[in-house]
């Protein structure tokens, strides 16, 4: 039997997910490479912004179920520590250069749109209204990141290299996608969550047909770093935090 | 090293409520697919359409403006072509 501290729990994971990978894209906007790849990528980080709205407030409301009161998104955003936040690794790591951070948002996006429309299958009909919602935008979004792979991969020598240096790079950050704490099985198993193994086949599948596709490797070793979701980051989630809280922080309570 | 620059797209987008694509503006993009998507992100943002063309501006072969007098003059005197002397019937639309 789950709980609404682990419903909770959940939640946050799927929007701090969505928000910390926000910021990363948002730290491109006036220094894309084109003006039109500026514009498409903070697009999708606005999609992604959004949808962690939705899951923060979502989060707020069963988090006042167990403990009396239930934060804000701006309080659940602003002013939690990293290690309350619950995102995947792969999210936090920095924007490095275009070919970093497309790879970052391919192995993403695919997952993304795989567990949404898992989700849109929950028992849970909240959960169902915002992955549906979200669903959509994702879709979008993973045409897209697959046509850049396919792009730089297949494209000069140049980009090829680093496209492949990135896809290597990134894919320690992978194994964590799939792969499922108490918190996940407990939901999993009452039809609330989905299960995070069962979504590895079809992520390898379209992952390696972009990647063939790209005339790249796909990477071998299988080695994967963990710890996201239990709140343990790399280095790099403090730093960006301390940017992105740094408004709130000063002058808690601020509003637009 | 040569520099290539993508080259420059028209973008055509279907409104709503409109029946003809028009002309929306241009952009920059590798080729025909990601123009549609630049298109989609630069152009569409406010819900502004339900269908979207890409033209290589190349593509277009236009009039030239020191034309414009023996293309376009000759229409100015001929006000009978203009379909303002009989009443419009309510049902006509689209016009």
């Amino acid at each position: 039997m789950s709980t609404d501290r682990q419903l909770f729990d959940y939640l946050l994971r799927l929007a701090d997910s969505d928000l910390v990978l926000a910021q990363r894209l948002g730290e491109w906007v006036g220094h894309g490479p084109v003006l039109e790849e500026d514009i498409a990528l903070t697009n999708v980080g606005l999609d992604l912004l959004g949808q962690a709205r939705l899951w923060f407030a979502y989060a707020g409301e069963v988090e006042a179920r167990f403990a009396g009161a239930g934060r804000s998104e701006d309080a659940l955003a602003f002013l939690r520590n990293g290690g309350e936040f619950r995102n995947l690794l792969l999210v936090e790591q920095p924007n490095g250069n275009y070919a970093d951070t497309i790879a970052r948002q391919f192995y993403f996006d695919a997952w993304h749109r795989l567990l949404l429309a898992k989700l849109t299958h929950s028992r849970d009909a909240r959960i169902v209204e915002i992955a549906a919602k979200a669903e959509k935008e994702v879709t979008y979004h993973v045409e897209r990141s697959a046509d850049w792979v396919i792009r730089l991969g297949d494209g000069t020598g140049e980009s090829h290299v680093k496209m492949q240096a990135a896809i290597d790079d990134m894919w320690m950050y992978t194994g964590e996608m799939f792969d499922p704490d108490e918190t996940d099985t407990a939901l999993a198993e009452e039809g609330i969550g989905c299960d995070l193994r069962a979504l590895a086949p079809a992520w390898r599948e379209a992952v390696v047909s972009v990647l063939d596709e790209a005339t790249l490797t796909v990477p071998s070793w299988t080695s994967m770093q963990r710890g996201g979701k239990n709140g343990v980051h790399t280095e790099h989630l403090g730093h960006m935090l301390a940017t992105m809280q740094s408004l709130q922080r000063t002058y808690p309570g601020a509003q637009w | 090293m040569e520099r290539t620059e993508w080259p420059l797209w028209e973008i055509f987008i279907r409104s709503q409520h409109g029946l003809a694509h028009k002309h929306v503006g241009s952009l920059h993009a590798p080729d025909a697919e990601m123009a549609i998507k630049n298109a989609r992100d630069v152009y569409t943002r406010r819900n502004e359409g339900v269908s979207i063309w890409a033209v290589k501006s190349a593509d277009i072969t236009a009039t030239a403006p020191s034309e414009k007098g023996p293309l376009f003059e000759p229409a100015n005197s001929k006000i009978y072509r203009h379909p303002t002397f009989f009443p419009m019937p309510d049902e006509v639309k689209h016009i």
